[in-house]
């Protein structure tokens, strides 16, 4: 590791193989578990899309979702997404305190996700369209379940970073924890674009 | 993040003059995004979702198939402003490596769905006429 005047004096082929900043393998690496999390959602994907037609003459996406309730949950994912976006701009400033701030704003958009999530779920069963009614409901649950248990233990990291940078500060650890939980939190809402696209919209068009 | 040597292209007043932070965090100039490139994607992504949310709960297109259309594109649109806005991906940052492993995950991914409804619609279409769930109730009355 050079000082900043030698690396200027040197031409950058020289120091390039020398210069691996702390934690960038981290999140090379949680980059490639993401992209691993992606392909796991791509077979429920997969499997929603060749098992979403089999109602086994029971209820249908028309009788039971309801949009309004698709597009309040799709807004809290978004909101959420650039409160955290804030959170991190913050860290990276080095402020302790906005950050944990946009960090606990993002949590409680988080929550509302899961609240509004957990209501249509025990909608849906209390109809009698539970996981068991159809193949079309079974993949649903597993699909939109699964995203769902991810944005709740994305929640429970949220909180146990919270305490760690209440407790330690923004120190160079817990920056690289805050960077991958956000690679996390972004990565869910992409694929929450996949959901409400191709199960909600397209399933009600 | 990164051990890129490409700078930002558009530095940030605040970027010259500030110590080199807690964790340096600065140190490989990587692009971490700020308030404007953030508000620019969510924008985008509020646009993006209003749209497809518009044509589907207002029914505003007569063509079923166009609707379908409209909502995909709308989707893969917000997908690259998610990626490029809130993920920060690009060719550059790990050396290139998070670029690649993101092309090869697309690849699959594509390959597995595309051949998924492939090979499922295609032995639906062939099944057999007595295999269908009405025929089959009806086989025993």
């Amino acid at each position: 590791m050079t000082t900043a005047t030698e690396t200027a004096d040197l031409p950058h082929w020289q120091t390039e193989p020398h210069h691996h900043e702390e934690g960038a393998s981290t999140t090379l690496g949680f980059w490639i578990y993401l992209m691993s999390d992606c392909l796991m959602f791509a077979v429920l994907f997969a499997c929603f899309g060749v098992l979403g037609g089999s109602y086994a003459a029971g209820p249908g996406p028309q009788d039971l979702f309801d949009l309004e309730l698709v597009a309040l949950n799709t807004g809290f994912l978004l909101l959420s997404s650039i409160t955290f976006g804030f959170a991190m701009l913050s860290a990276q400033a080095g402020r302790k305190g906005p950050a944990l701030g946009w960090l606990a704003v993002t949590l409680a958009f988080g929550l509302a996700f899961l609240a509004v999530e957990l209501y249509e779920f025990h909608h849906l069963i209390h109809l009698g369209a539970g996981p068991q009614r159809s193949a079309f409901l079974s993949s649903f649950f597993a699909l939109v379940g699964t995203h769902g248990l991810h944005v709740a233990f994305g929640s429970i990291w949220l909180v146990t970073l919270m305490v760690q940078i209440r407790q330690h500060g923004l120190g160079p650890a817990n920056l690289r924890r805050m960077t991958c939980l956000s690679m996390f939190w972004h990565f869910l809402d992409v694929i929450w674009i996949g959901v409400f696209t191709l199960v909600y919209l397209l399933g009600t068009v | 993040m990164s051990a890129s040597h490409h700078p930002h292209p558009h530095p940030r007043p605040g970027d010259l003059d500030r110590e080199p932070g807690p964790a340096g965090a600065h140190a490989g100039g990587h692009d971490h995004g700020s308030y404007r490139s953030y508000a620019t994607g969510f924008g985008l992504s509020v646009i993006l979702t209003a749209i497809p949310f518009w044509l589907v709960m207002g029914e505003v297109l007569e063509g079923r198939g166009l609707t379908i259309a409209l909502v995909l594109a709308c989707a893969l649109a917000q997908v690259l402003v998610h990626m490029v806005y809130f993920l920060h991906l690009n060719t550059r940052s790990d050396e290139g490596w998070n670029f690649v492993a993101t092309i090869f995950t697309i690849i699959v991914v594509v390959i597995m769905m595309a051949g998924s409804l492939w090979v499922m619609h295609n032995m639906n279409a062939n099944m057999m006429p007595q295999m269908d769930h009405e025929a089959v109730t009806g086989f025993g009355s």
